[in-house]
């Protein structure tokens, strides 16, 4: 089975890799690129523990296949930090204690940060909608959507 | 140091919630988890599971895979172990465990494992699964409990129902639990009001986001190692040793970060087949559930059928309680119908008392411990017979819990005199609570239940080294599931006396430190903790030593208070204090490295009460519920990290709403499971849930140090009885039967209004 | 298998005609990717037409007619400035489809050929009187949504046949459209039932109402019966009873795991009635 060259850019970074054609993004993430911030819950888009962005929007990675990441740009949870620098979400997340096993957050992250930047200033109601594809078992998501509001709060007042 | 036995003894690090170690590894995608390990050269595993629920193995064909270029190892039952025997009950959980993993003679259950192939792909992995041709003779099939113990239902096993079962029986029913006190039917004949009431509630699963995961390599030599996602490392050392015929301390296990377990990784599904698999083939083999697999073949809960009467006075005393609890976990023996036993009545201070349990086996997965194992459906049956008794007398549901409910010396109703517990207080912290006065809306009802769980003391191994610059760590055996970590270096910072962020706790392997329980009966804290705190006493009393050499004074001379040594008064000498950095900076010629350990099995866990509040909403049109507020009033014994405990609390009760709502294991005719996908397993989406708020009730554990009680079981012993009959006062609708789902509650108001 | 990436919808009939096997389309791949992960299905040659211009392409012709191309995702749609002001219902059912991160990539093309009962878009689409271009080997012709699915899973689109885009009537003064689906939860569940009214109004009373059902049937329903029982009414009690009785006759639903014939006939009359108030109200607000 020939395998297809793709070229895309990954938090940045321009990557090529080759893949089977049923390979999903987020299979060449984990197989392929080493890259295991994003996880597999489910494999059907039903719980966004392997939310990346794709040119911007928010997207399960297991439901894009790899082939149709070429000449996309993919943002992963490994991108969210500048640096040293944590960004206010995952600070809040850690403050808040808005993980417990973990294995949800990578993918609240990136689902987060994505909801801040379209809505800078969203009710609770929005942030449990904008949040419920990504499926968290441990917290009852009280303490995440506490910390996705406050750091939205925070951001505006920073702004 | 030792507790006083009251609320006011004081800490300076305990009770404070600094952030915990693994938090940055989390939130930057560092963390590695089970799917998260690489080996060199690694294959990647797949497995072929039965699409039918009971049927002999006729033939397995595995030549078509075999051939298959990158394909280096199929394997079958012959590649383990053949001298582990089938024994009834409990006695033969080894060989029930091999059998699980992969199937003998007979597939148990839709998805019971057949074979395994490993191959130098996923994707050949899982094409060369689809070439694996199983023969199968169709077997008849029974998943429902009642109709498991019917006198037709075909039979799981001959030969594996233990002493406990009273004659007559049907061969499914494999153990019985039967205890009480006093003389229920004269306790009846007493009450001015009596209910008996019939209940059912479905299997469940754990719902872990992280499917369970592997990597292990095992050569000719009988050495292997695993790294894994699991709840107890040294449980799956022991049992992956004996089913492989492989010697304990050969083989070396590490816990990888773990994606949630809630009682579901206390065993082992895919260690064992990576194993044999690498043994085969010689090389690293991976193994990782799809979504599918976690829903068909690992341990959901056992699914229940219920009887509950209990007599009251017009006064709320109750005088006679009765239940009998009938429990399927699958094709093994193992339902936890004692724990369902022992807990229904237990928050109630009982003079006739009496409970039977039994489990019973049918063509499902072999059930696995889902926090409280067991407790939740003896509380919804319970809570929700004396709330109807409240309704008929007109009754304070709060102030009859209040009048009949267990304390300090209480005969449990599974036997045992409780010492200092807790639940009079959640109970009056909850009817103080403003949850608890505020008006309801129209279309809302609110219900309360208590919940209680026994919480577990366990093996425990605990290992602490002091560095050369006065920093500490520390090596327990407990993997971390909820922030423990940080709990183990606040207890050790209060005893050594040395700031939370000098100390770092790590989850050891099984070669670096003894053994250790699985992180299950709320333990952890508990037992890891005791063993943190004997652990930091060893080494201050050894720096305490090294001070005295050094002031040449008696050991028994020297304090050691905030991190310093110092002389105990002015008659042991003057001596400036000694910072703790200051002797461990010599300690190698001061008589060598400074460490301390602990390993015992402690006993005093102490048991934990909650009490629920639930304000609920029906659509009456239809029959659509939402949680519209909750409040959970919960004995710690003493919080060490009171966030993380917040933690504990809300997760219970969310994965309770989840239970009580919409969750459920779905079986078609054809005993093939339905709905193994989180689209069709509803687990509660944050959409689902309001804010949860918490009420940490401090009453010490006499069995703990620092006062510790488990928290992370009992938060969900209320929940399905607190919503049931929260629903129920809004449907107006007696609620019996669990999922209380839409078509549910929408059938029950049609049969009500005729 | 084989994965395709054609420039045209011309090129991909031949792609298509040219292929042996199966052959499956890609648009947003929120079910394609689902089935080959489950092995329900998998494809010898998928054909990806993400790439062909236009396929993105929201747009309004001087008619007022829409023109939503195959690719559109469901976070576009409900993105966009216009057609949500037009076509509320079309869109809020195509915004319930799945999480955020799904509303990413699922289109109404896909929705639609998918050709599950129980697909939100699709009754909001029926209801509207939307139509598809279906291009083929012999061309392109249009076909009204309600004919494309013909039982679970099977469309009437012949081999080598793909839809090109999906066409929604002008609105026009008057007219609203609401669509309603039940759930257990709130989020992440396919429908048990789906609901659409759409309908035009003058003053008061209604003139045109087009009502369409999902999961209730092999296929989302277009109810002439329920239609009727609402033109020519204020949206009384009445006209309402009479909706809900014709929405629950024309159900020929199945037991499952998802619900049960007897609570899908109820809320289909429950849901025909909200939808229908909704509906209503917009219609009078467009006047």
């Amino acid at each position: 089975m020939s395998k297809i060259h793709v070229t895309t850019k990954i938090n940045g970074d321009t990557v090529e890799f080759l893949c089977d054609p049923r390979e999903t993004v987020l299979d060449v993430l984990r197989d392929r690129l080493g890259l295991t911030g994003a996880k597999e819950g489910c494999g059907t888009g039903d719980c966004g523990a392997c939310s990346v962005t794709l040119d911007g929007r928010l997207v399960c990675s297991c439901l894009v296949l790899g082939a149709e990441a070429d000449g996309k740009e993919i943002g992963t949870v490994e991108g969210i930090a500048q640096g040293e620098d944590l960004h206010p979400l995952q600070e809040k997340f850690i403050e808040y204690a808005a993980l417990q096993c973990g294995i949800c957050t990578p993918g609240i992250l990136v689902a987060a940060k994505s909801l801040l930047e379209k809505n800078p200033d969203p009710t609770e109601e929005q942030v449990r909608y904008w949040l419920a594809g990504n499926l968290c078992r441990c917290t009852g998501y009280d303490k995440i959507i506490r910390a996705v509001m406050d750091t939205a709060a925070d951001l505006r007042e920073a702004s | 140091m030792a507790l006083d036995g009251t609320k006011d003894t004081a800490f300076k690090y305990v009770g404070t919630t600094p952030e915990r170690p693994d938090g940055f590894d989390k939130v930057t995608g560092r963390a590695r988890f089970g799917a998260d390990m690489i080996a060199p050269g690694m294959l990647f595993g797949s497995i072929v599971r039965s699409p039918h629920a009971h049927a002999r193995i006729v033939k397995i064909d595995t030549s078509k895979a075999e051939a298959l270029d990158g394909v280096k190892a199929v394997v079958t039952r012959a590649d383990f172990s053949s001298a582990l025997e089938c024994k009834p009950g409990m006695d033969g959980e080894i060989w029930n465990t091999l059998e699980n993993v992969m199937a003998g003679e007979k597939a148990l259950y839709d998805g019971h494992a057949i074979a395994a192939v490993a191959a130098t792909s996923n994707l050949i992995a899982r094409d060369a699964a689809k070439l694996i041709e199983v023969e199968y003779e169709i077997l008849p099939h029974v998943t429902d409990v009642d109709l498991a113990m019917a006198d037709d239902a075909p039979v799981i096993r001959e030969g594996v129902t233990d002493y406990s079962v009273p004659k007559g029986m049907h061969p499914n029913v494999v153990r019985c639990h039967d205890q009480g006190h006093g003389d229920v039917e004269a306790g009846f004949a007493e009450a001015d009001l009596v209910i008996e009431d019939h209940f059912t509630t479905e299997a469940t699963h754990q719902g872990y986001i992280e499917p369970n995961a592997c990597v292990a390599t095992l050569g000719a030599d009988g050495k292997g190692e695993v790294w894994c996602s699991t709840q107890g490392h040294w449980n799956v050392q022991k049992v992956c040793a004996a089913l492989l015929d492989l010697e304990t301390s050969q083989l070396r296990v590490t816990a990888s970060e773990i994606g949630g377990g809630f009682g579901g990784k206390t065993t082992v599904f895919v260690e064992p087949v990576a194993l044999a698999l690498s043994r085969k083939a010689n090389k690293p083999v991976k193994m990782v559930m799809t979504r599918a697999e976690v829903f068909r073949a690992t341990g959901p809960t056992a699914s229940t059928s219920m009887d509950v009467k209990i007599g009251m006075k017009k006064d709320g005393t109750i005088t006679a309680a009765k239940g009998v609890f009938r429990l399927q976990g699958g094709a093994f023996p193992g339902a936890p119908c004692e724990f369902t036993a022992m807990c229904a009545f237990a928050p109630y201070n009982l003079a006739n008392v009496h409970q039977t349990g039994y489990d019973v086996m049918s063509n499902r997965p072999k059930q696995a411990a889902y926090r409280a194992p067991g407790s939740p459906m003896a509380a919804f049956a319970v809570e929700s017979v004396i709330d109807e008794l409240c309704n008929q007398l007109g009754l304070d549901p709060i102030d009859v819990r209040l009048k009949n409910a267990s304390h300090e010396g209480t005969r449990a109703s599974y036997g045992p005199k409780f010492e200092r517990i807790g639940l009079v207080e959640t109970l009056e912290e909850a009817k103080a609570h403003p949850h608890y006065s505020a008006p309801l809306a129209e279309g809302q009802g609110r219900g309360v239940s208590c919940g209680f769980w026994f919480n577990h003391g366990g093996e425990t191994s605990v290992s602490m080294a002091m560095s050369e610059d006065g920093s500490a760590q520390i090596m327990v055996g407990t993997p971390d599931i909820g922030g423990s970590r940080a709990s183990m270096a606040l207890m050790a910072a209060e005893v050594l006396g040395i700031p939370y962020d000098t100390i770092r706790c790590t989850i050891a392997d099984t070669a670096s430190l003894g053994y250790n329980e699985i992180s299950h009966g709320s333990r952890v804290t508990y037992a890891s903790g005791l063993a943190v705190i004997k652990s930091a006493n060893a080494i201050v009393k050894e720096l305490c030593r090294r001070a005295a050499a050094k002031w040449d004074i008696d050991a028994d001379a020297v304090i050691w208070e905030d991190g310093y040594a110092k002389p105990s008064g002015p008659n042991a000498g003057d001596f400036e204090p000694l910072h703790i950095a200051e002797i461990t900076a010599t300690m190698g010629a001061t008589g060598g490295p400074i460490n301390g350990h602990f390993e015992a099995t402690p006993e005093g866990a102490g048991v934990s009460f909650a009490t629920h509040i639930v304000d609920a909403e029906v659509d009456k049109e239809t029959g659509a519920t939402k949680v519209v507020r909750y409040t959970v009033v919960q004995d710690a014994g003493k919080a060490i990290h009171p966030t993380y405990v917040e933690g504990q609390y809300q997760g219970g009760a969310a994965q309770g709403i989840g239970w009580a709502l919409n969750e459920e294991y779905i079986y078609g005719e054809d005993g093939r499971l339905q709905n193994a996908g989180f689209l069709d397993y509803r687990i509660p989406v944050a959409s689902d849930l309001p804010m949860i708020d918490t009420v940490i009730v401090e009453v010490p554990n006499p069995g703990h140090p620092f006062g510790v009680r488990g928290v992370g079981e009992t938060s969900i012993c209320p929940p399905l009885a607190a919503i049931a009959n929260a629903v129920s006062a809004a449907a107006g609708v007696r609620m019996r039967n669990l999922p209380m789902s839409p078509p549910r509650i929408l059938a029950a108001l049609d049969a009500k209004s005729g | 298998m084989r994965y395709l990436t054609p420039a045209s919808f011309e090129d991909a009939v031949a792609m298509a005609t040219g292929s042996d096997g199966v052959i499956r389309f890609l648009a947003g791949g929120t079910d394609v990717l689902v089935q080959m992960r489950a092995d329900i299905v998998t494809p010898d040659t998928l054909i990806d037409v993400k790439k062909i211009d236009g396929v993105h392409d929201i747009s309004r012709a001087d008619d007022g007619s829409w023109t939503i191309g195959v690719a559109s995702t469901g976070a576009e749609m409900t993105e966009h400035d216009g057609l949500g002001k037009d076509w509320p219902g079309v869109v809020e059912a195509m915004d319930l489809i799945g999480s955020t991160q799904v509303q990413g990539r699922a289109t109404l093309t896909g929705n639609l050929c998918n050709a599950s009962p129980a697909a939100d878009s699709v009754p909001a689409m029926i209801a509207a009187g939307a139509t598809v271009s279906v291009t083929g080997p012999d061309g392109t012709r249009t076909v009204a949504v309600e004919d494309i699915a013909t039982g679970p899973g099977k469309t009437s689109l012949a081999q080598g046949e793909l839809i090109s885009s999906v066409n929604l009537p002008a609105r026009g003064a008057g007219g609203g459209d609401a669509y309603l689906r039940f759930i257990p939860r709130t989020e992440m569940d396919i429908a048990v039932v789906g609901c659409a009214v759409n309908l035009r109004v003058d003053g008061d009373t209604i003139t045109e109402a087009r009502v369409s059902l999902g999961a209730v049937a092999p296929t989302a329903l277009l109810v002439t019966d329920a239609a009727t029982a609402l033109i020519g009414s204020t949206l009384d009690d009445a006209a309402l009873d009479a909706l809900a009785a014709a929405a629950s006759a024309a159900c020929n639903p199945i037991d499952d795991k998802r619900g049960t014939i007897e609570f899908r006939t109820k809320i289909a009359g429950v849901l025909a009635k909200r939808a229908a108030k909704i509906a209503y109200d917009r219609a009078r607000a467009q006047q």
